[in-house]
């Protein structure tokens, strides 16, 4: 396995504005149809290194990237990406379920229109399609008209799931995607995770290292804006080249 | 059993002081209330609930009614919404979603500014700035393209005297704007981060996430700050007691003087020599007291409502 890479990431610094530097000269291969975890603790980086993928971190002012990203052989960082092209092939799921303020099918669906399908029965065939790969179909197929606030919490970050793949993108990025849900909901979405590395490419930022252990292929541990270690998830997690990655899953410091 | 305190002298001061405050605010309300209500009676008596329907205005034969004046604070205010809301929201948007870092505080500072400008002020500017520009350019060149289109001609009839209902149409909106703004800003503001980036992370564009996830969330918010301005703009007597004339008819022409009820207050009082006139004239204050009164507890309730909502 591990064959075909997705993301070449080649010294990449991160600096937020006012030159906080957030992430230092990281190097790592994502592999395609892989689950790759970031693991270590809070303030390490590893959710800075995510929004790197689909440079969120353009939104706000004064951040500055260095180094590359390489995509289908394309730096993402040069200018002549296409941001909102980019963004529509490298879907990502937040902290917090975020529900758009309209009802389940049109949120699906928003993607999909932006991308300029606007044929009812398109629309219908795909949100159904993607609600089936998010495992909701069932759960919500006869109240696709309600509003998505009346869902429950892990239905909603299923909901998300399933608009980022609506627009079939071809990677999936995860911030702590289970953080704010109760653990059968977890398990849910965990499962789904695992699933969906068939069909796109996954990295998830966990706090939860039995998660990241559990569903990931690859684990990169992260300290202080360094990727101190990344390698198969088997080894990081029973025998870590690096003392500190070993503290660390170990729990001598989190 | 409830709990007892023992009671601090200093607290037992410092809780009847802020209690007294806070009831004589309760008291003033009621003794507006009262006087308007005893000060009107006598005009009630003979009017009746009719006064409201009546567009005669005429002290020499001692017959008023409110209607002229009801109507011209409806127009003048519809029409400084209509003028106000498009720019306003255009203001909240730069201001919230697209301004560069460096823009946003000078120009939240100009609204802010803006807002803080003694109406008088507006007033005599448009006195003496806005009507002769609007007399001589803009009202000429309305009723120029408006001529050949019916219906719309007959809002553009008569000579353009920039004395008039659209003049200070204008300027109430001016004064709004302000208001609106920053009202509509906060509301923005309270889009959750969190949505927006789903929305950007997904392929959207500014004007995709403002027009899909920012107003709508916000639009109890603006919608409640709307009501607000709408408040103001009813109650607004000086910006537009210059430029507003004070002609008791009800006119079909924006380009035709007319008298709201603040205004009309603004200007008679000194003249009503009759204890009938000075009657009319506080019965009148009152149907303005009811209408503020009104739209602000509009405005609440869905302010209230939109907070209720990012709350959760």
């Amino acid at each position: 396995m591990n064959a075909v890479t997705e993301f070449n990431v080649k010294d990449l610094n991160f600096y937020y504005a006012g030159n906080v530097h957030a992430i230092k000269n990281v190097t790592l291969p994502v592999y395609k149809n892989n689950v790759t975890a970031l693991i270590g603790p809070s303030g390490c980086g590893k959710t800075t290194l995510l929004r790197c993928f689909n440079r969120m971190h353009d939104l706000y002012p004064g951040n500055k990237y260095e180094g590359e990203i390489l995509f289908k052989g394309k730096n993402i960082f040069s200018e002549e990406i296409d941001l909102i092209d980019l963004r529509s092939r490298i879907g990502m799921v937040f902290q917090k379920p975020t529900p758009f303020p309209m009802n389940i099918f049109d949120n699906i669906a928003y993607g999909l229109r932006l991308k300029g399908i606007k044929k009812i029965s398109d629309l219908s065939e795909r949100v159904e399609r993607a609600l089936n790969h998010a495992a909701l179909w069932d759960e919500v197929k006869d109240k696709l008209h309600a509003s998505a606030y009346e869902l429950s919490g892990g239905q909603q970050q299923r909901l998300v799931i399933a608009r980022a793949l609506a627009v079939e993108p071809e990677v999936l990025l995860f911030d702590e995607p289970t953080s704010a849900l109760d653990p059968i909901s977890t398990s849910k979405i965990e499962d789904l995770i695992v699933n969906l590395k068939k069909y796109v490419t996954i990295i998830i930022v966990t706090h939860n290292m039995q998660q990241a252990a559990r569903i990931s292929d690859m684990t990169g541990f992260m300290m202080l804006g360094d990727l101190i270690e990344y390698d198969n998830t088997d080894r990081i997690f029973t025998n870590p080249a690096e003392k500190l990655t070993g503290d660390y899953i170990t729990g001598r410091f989190g | 059993m409830a709990l007892q305190f023992k009671k601090n002298p200093a607290d037992i001061v410092f809780s009847t002081t802020t209690a007294i405050a806070s009831f004589s605010v309760i008291i003033f309300i009621i003794g507006i209330l009262y006087v308007l209500i005893s000060e009107s009676s006598p005009a009630i008596g003979r009017f009746g609930i009719k006064f409201l329907a009546s567009t005669d205005w005429n002290p020499v034969k001692e017959s008023f009614g409110a209607l002229t004046n009801i109507y011209g604070t409806i127009i003048t205010t519809f029409l400084s919404l209509l003028i106000a809301i498009p720019v306003a929201i255009g203001i909240a948007i730069f201001v919230t979603e697209i301004s560069p870092n460096f823009l946003k505080g000078p120009v939240g500072a100009a609204i802010e500014l803006l807002a803080a400008i003694p109406s008088i002020i507006y007033g005599m500017w448009g006195l003496f700035t806005l009507s002769p520009i609007m007399s001589k350019h803009v009202e000429p060149f309305l009723k120029k393209i408006s001529a050949d289109i019916p219906f719309v001609s007959i809002l553009f009839q008569g000579t353009p005297m920039g004395i008039d209902i659209l003049t200070a149409s204008v300027i109430l909106s001016i004064m709004i704007i302000p208001f609106t703004a920053s009202i509509s800003r906060d509301s923005f503001n309270l889009t959750p981060p969190i949505i927006k980036e789903s929305a950007y992370a997904i392929g959207a564009t500014k004007w995709e996430v403002v027009k899909n996830i920012v107003i709508p969330y916000s639009k109890i918010g603006v919608f409640g700050g709307i009501v607000l301005s709408l408040g103001r703009a009813i109650g607004e007597t000086m910006a537009v007691a210059f430029v507003l004339g004070n002609n008791h008819r009800i006119a079909t022409s924006l380009l035709d003087a007319a008298a709201t009820i603040t205004v009309t207050l603004a200007n008679e009082f000194a003249e009503a020599d009759n204890d009938i006139y000075l009657s009319s004239l506080f019965y009148l204050a009152l149907v303005l007291f009811v209408m503020s009164f009104i739209t602000l507890a509009i405005a609440k309730y869905f302010l209230l409502k939109a907070e209720r909502k990012y709350s959760r």
